[in-house]
């Protein structure tokens, strides 16, 4: 299959995951900034979201598509690797316009999985996990307090009320702008869908699509860091 | 005028691809700054030979930037930072201060194996052009040029991505060792002109196979293939073969 013994195929399948991937994260980022507007509409979504049949295959849907993209990352950073050869340059000189974001992907990738780790620990293991295990009345302890699965907002307060919370989610917010502001227009540069008159565009449209959404994630990080308990 | 630099050169020496390879240093004394780079080898080689050591091996051949025969990774940068997108042969002591120490390596990449110092094997990107880089023609009478009309800006593209001569910098330069500015230049040369089109799924097939057998790497887009290539080639190529793979694996 082509899309697993060529190079450009491999390529493809890194590219559409990773399109997916941003799609996910779009939706993702605007259902959060519900938060900060109404954390009655924030609970419904997650009610909806919680351990009902179509949630529960949209997250297998994103485990396949996140494993997907890490597996064939680990084998085209290795296969790349063997390509470099044994011996290493004594001096490079990194020329201007190589951006540091595309030579360390890897790295930024793992930041951002790491990220993904501990905020599965802070929200979906108290939401859905809770909800699989014992139902839509589950109730989760956080802090000392008793709350349903399906209280958001709360959850979100409760969690960036640490600094060290809000710290860890700006760092691997960080991260994953560095990692889209390549990964957008790379995606499509793959694809097919680029030239001399697109690179600039494509550039700029990821740039811009990376900052929003990226905007809308810190936005909520720090609102709720910012008026506490108040807010929920 | 020409004033005359000294500094120092550090060479590479490898016997074969199987040797770990190291380091030698030579002072070089009051060279004068118009001299080429591989001029002022010449001249390190006649030291080298007068006190009977072994001389220091690279590539070179027609020495006016056209061949592509030149190769060296110098001070970081494959070709050296010449004065406009040329190669080696074309890069003058002038780009040097004096008291420099100037480092020479060979192209690193599993795919291009050292025959000898900086001397590496590119015959991977000959077998890559035999494996489809080329139009079937039958030969007998030509037609008349203007039988098949072309876009003047297709001809123009299609004869800048043709100007690629082979030199190899992009793999060196890539952090992946992938040859895919070369091998999309190559296919672009052909798919952007009628007479490349009847083979053009073919022809994307069977180089990219071929590339990845020959052990180069996988593109990741750093662009650092097209900020050193000496004649200019860009990554539109690489996008215009990832379409041109797509669309024949489509249709199969």
């Amino acid at each position: 299959m082509w899309l697993f013994n060529s190079s450009v195929g491999r390529k493809v399948v890194m590219s559409v995951t990773g399109i997916a991937l941003v799609l996910f994260l779009t939706f993702h980022a605007c259902m959060n900034v519900v938060a900060i507007f109404s954390a009655d509409a924030y609970d419904a979504i997650c009610a909806f979201l919680g351990a009902n049949w179509y949630a529960v295959v949209a997250t297998l849907g994103l485990v396949a598509l996140i494993a997907c993209h890490f597996v064939f990352a680990i084998i085209l950073t290795l296969q790349n690797k063997k390509a470099r050869g044994a011996n290493r340059y004594a001096v490079t000189a990194k020329p201007e316009k190589v951006e540091w974001a595309s030579q360390n992907m890897f790295v930024l990738g793992l930041i951002v999985l790491l990220g993904l780790l501990l905020h599965l620990f802070n929200f979906w293991y108290n939401m859905m996990f809770a909800e699989l295990l014992e139902g839509h009345a589950a109730v989760v302890e956080l802090g000392g307090e008793f709350l349903s699965p399906t209280s958001g907002t709360a959850i979100i307060a409760y969690t960036f009320s640490h600094w060290y919370y809000v710290l860890l989610y700006l760092v691997w917010l960080c991260a994953l702008w560095f990692h889209l502001t390549h990964g957008i227009w790379s995606g499509m540069q793959t694809l097919g869908a680029n030239g001399k008159t697109w690179f600039n565009r494509w550039k700029c449209i990821g740039n811009v699509y990376a900052t929003l959404l990226i905007l809308c994630f810190a936005v909520v990080v720090l609102y709720f860091f910012c008026c506490g308990s108040v807010c929920a | 005028m020409a004033k005359n630099i000294s500094f120092t050169v550090k060479y590479w020496k490898q016997n074969g691809p199987k040797d770990a390879g190291h380091f030698e240093q030579k002072e070089m004394r009051n060279i004068p700054d118009d001299t080429s780079f591989l001029e002022m080898l010449d001249i390190l080689n006649e030291e080298l030979i007068n006190e009977g050591k072994e001389p220091f091996t690279f590539d070179h051949d027609c020495r006016e930037g056209i061949c592509g025969m030149c190769s060296l990774y110098i001070n970081g940068t494959p070709h050296g930072k010449t004065e406009r997108g040329a190669t080696t042969c074309q890069l003058y002591m002038r780009r040097f201060k004096d008291g420099d120490v100037i480092t020479v390596e060979p192209w690193r990449s599993a795919a291009f194996p050292v025959i000898k110092d900086c001397m590496v094997d590119r015959s991977a990107f000959d077998k890559i052009q035999a494996a489809g880089g080329y139009t079937t023609i039958r030969t007998g009478q030509a037609q008349d040029a203007n039988a098949i009309l072309i876009p003047k800006d297709d001809a123009d593209e299609a004869m800048d991505c043709a100007t690629c001569i082979g030199c190899g910098a992009c793999v060196a330069a890539c952090k992946n060792g992938s040859a895919m500015l070369f091998v999309s230049s190559k296919v672009s040369q052909f798919a952007l002109l009628p007479q490349g089109r009847p083979e053009a799924a073919r022809r994307v097939k069977a180089m990219v196979a071929k590339m990845d057998e020959l052990g180069f790497g996988n593109c990741t887009n750093t662009r650092a293939c097209e900020a050193v290539c000496p004649k200019n080639e860009t990554i539109a190529n690489i996008a215009r073969l990832n379409r041109e793979f797509l669309k024949a694996k489509v249709k199969d």
